[in-house]
């Protein structure tokens, strides 16, 4: 996909996005238009805001046709062979340390992740793996959960409860 | 004059508190690992970091954060110099002369001009703010919210005049910004509003930070690592105690030139479009100007080093100025310590010299004490530096997700939240690609709720009367300028239009 058609893309994708938007504020029944003696109602914020969005796409549109922005006479490539493989694979390990965390808890995902990125992305050793993979879970419990006393998320019952007698050996013997 | 030092006075004791203190020390060198890390700036360091600052009172956390600011300044020259990669976008034009003198053998005179033209800047910029921030404030205390909604016409309009980039897309990132800050409950009406597929989690808005780490930690990374996937190759620079004597005698032919970039960033970064990349490019614009010897800049002039360092330095310290007094940030990271001050539970804007006098003053005299720190731990720790900038970015990529994905969830105890961050990191990445500006959207993600209030608030106490905005001189002043700002690239193009006609006549 070259820049060009990126640009045509992206602009037909944000006109889509601001009438969805337009759409949403309309159907919801919130007024749009001036309230006599009170000015704006609730949604002539969102929905002429998203007009404007709307008319910006436009504007991006027509620049567009009329070759106007140097994106839309690039035929470079949008984003290369070797971007999209280092990109994607970045954004997709957020989207399994996220699934991870959901279902096996934060710290086993945390030690997924950091072997994943430090042994298999950057062939580091495995001493440094290793003091990656342990030391990561260990900092996050003591900056968030006990100096931040934030309960981070522990995945399902069964590695939830596997997870609580830390906590309690730490209530018992801390406080 | 004598409340102000006497009120410094107690901002300097409450700096050199223990706890304090130790935060400068902390902040400064976060910042400058921060400025020199390929990709990442004051910005990124600001989001990312946050969330842990709740840790400590509001005091001490924008004084850290005010602390990691300005490191990040500093370290930006550090890549620039020996890497010859801008550390972060406000070392760009650092590069222009750093380089050059690092190739030919000079990178620690440049290092050393870099840190002291910093130093000048911040210092002359730090003593401007402190003379001009509670006059300033005072005034804005007659404001009401008409003025402040003109101001913050004001301040995005400057985004579409001064800032450069593709106007429609400026356009659309501010509105965005401004669209995706209406999500969840009307604060007057009480009415939900864009609750997207129906989901629950949208009744409580998204989160300025969740956008903010979204764009600055996963989209930036994901730019970082599309942008440095090659190799880079490094300069070695040789230190030691005569050179760096002989480095600081070096001073007076760089002097000029750094007092031009303090005063001229000062300026420039009180301006919310501007900020410290364009001041410094200004800078370094007019030096090689004014210069006796203008062809030797980009060839490894020193005072090209010393003229955008003094005037990026100068330039953060002016974009807390209106973030502080009037409420409207002038960069994105003062968006985001802004909006860090909504979540501390303060009120920004000028009641906040008589609401919170700790905080502003104690914030002023971290910035001198900061500023004296970062100097003294930039020059002692640049071969240590050097050494970090070699630290491969399969490491320093999962730590930088880990504390995104984990500073979302503990701002707001939801999981929901780290998925829309993720959404925003990758839409973010892809649309800046393409040139859309993704400073204004978070700009405006932090203005767009207070924006909005003293809109209606303005329009309720008028009754509806929309001619509130004009009667009322401070707040026509504000809606003109914006007027001339917005109209100021068409003129442009008009008389370029108009010039080219000419010419081809002629």
């Amino acid at each position: 996909m070259t820049v060009r058609t990126a640009e045509l893309l992206m602009a037909i994708t944000t006109l889509i996005v601001s009438l969805g938007l337009m759409l949403n504020v309309y159907t919801d029944d919130l007024s749009i238009g001036w309230v006599r003696g009170r000015g704006p109602g609730a949604g002539m914020w969102p929905f002429w805001l998203s007009a404007g969005m709307a008319l910006a796409s436009v504007a991006t549109l027509v620049r567009w046709a009329q070759k106007k922005t140097p994106e839309s006479r690039s035929t470079d490539p949008y984003i290369s062979k070797d971007t999209i493989f280092l990109v994607s694979i970045s954004a997709g390990s957020i989207l399994a340390l996220l699934i991870m965390m959901t279902f096996i808890g934060t710290y086993l995902a945390l030690i997924v992740f950091m072997l994943f990125f430090v042994r298999f992305m950057g062939r580091h050793s495995w001493p440094m793996t290793l003091a990656f993979a342990i030391g990561t879970p260990i900092f996050v419990y003591l900056l968030f959960e006990v100096a931040l006393t934030k309960y981070l998320p522990k995945g399902l019952p069964i590695f939830e409860d596997g997870f609580l007698w830390i906590d309690n050996f730490r209530y018992e013997w801390f406080y | 004059m004598e409340t102000i030092l006497v009120s410094l006075t107690a901002g300097l004791l409450e700096a050199f508190q223990p706890l304090n203190l130790m935060m400068i020390f902390a902040g400064c060198l976060a910042g400058l690992f921060v400025g020199c890390m390929p990709g990442l700036g004051s910005v990124n360091g600001v989001a990312i970091l946050l969330p842990i600052t709740f840790l400590v009172p509001p005091t001490t956390a924008i004084i850290f954060l005010a602390a990691l600011y300005y490191g990040a300044m500093y370290g930006g020259a550090i890549s620039s110099i020996t890497l010859g990669i801008p550390g972060a976008s406000t070392a760009v034009a650092t590069v222009f002369d750093g380089r050059p003198m690092a190739q030919a053998g000079k990178a620690d005179q440049a290092l050393m001009a870099a840190a002291i033209a910093s130093f000048i800047g911040g210092t002359v910029s730090i003593i401007l703010f402190t003379l001009f921030a509670p006059p300033l404030a005072a005034f804005a205390l007659k404001f009401g919210p008409q003025e402040e909604f003109a101001l913050m016409l004001l301040a995005f309009a400057t985004f579409i005049g001064l800032g450069g980039d593709d106007i429609p897309k400026t356009i659309f990132s501010i509105l965005l910004g401004l669209v995706l800050a209406a999500v969840g409950f009307d604060i007057i009406s009480g009415s939900p509003r864009l609750i997207f597929f129906d989901m629950v989690e949208f009744q409580r808005g998204i989160g300025f930070l969740v956008l903010a780490i979204g764009i600055y930690g996963v989209g930036e990374m994901l730019w970082t690592l599309e942008s440095t996937s090659g190799k880079v190759q490094m300069h070695n620079v040789k230190i030691s105690m005569s050179r760096m004597k002989a480095n600081f005698k070096q001073i007076r032919e760089y002097i000029n030139s750094t007092w031009v970039g303090s005063f001229l960033g000062f300026f420039v970064g009180t301006l919310p479009a501007a900020g410290a990349t364009p001041a410094a490019l200004m800078s370094y614009g007019l030096s090689k100007t004014f210069s006796k010897d203008p062809d030797s800049f980009g060839k490894g002039n020193v005072a090209g080093v010393a003229a955008p360092e003094s005037a990026n330095n100068a330039a953060s310290t002016g974009s807390m100025l209106p973030m502080i007094t009037l409420g409207i940030p002038g960069s994105p990271t003062t968006a985001i310590l802004l909006g860090g001050m909504i979540i501390w539970g303060l009120r920004p804007g000028p009641l906040l010299f008589t609401e919170s006098p700790d905080f502003v003053w104690g914030l002023i005299g971290s910035m001198y004490v900061a500023n004296a720190v970062t100097v003294i731990l930039n020059i002692a720790l640049i071969p240590i530096f050097i050494r970090v900038l070699a630290m491969p970015f399969t490491l320093l990529t999962p730590i930088i997700f880990t504390l995104c994905v984990l500073g979302v969830f503990a701002t707001t105890d939801r999981m929901f939240d780290t998925w829309i961050m993720l959404i925003i990191g990758v839409v973010g990445y892809l649309m800046r690609k393409l040139n859309y500006p993704v400073a204004p959207a978070v700009l405006a993600i932090v203005l767009g709720p207070l924006a909005e209030r003293s809109l209606r608030q303005s329009l309720i106490s008028a009754q509806g009367d929309a001619t509130t905005f004009i009667t009322r001189p401070i707040s026509l002043v504000c809606i003109c300028l914006a007027l001339a700002l917005v109209l100021f690239p068409v003129v442009q193009r008009i008389m370029r239009k108009r010039k080219k006609a000419a010419e081809s006549q002629a």
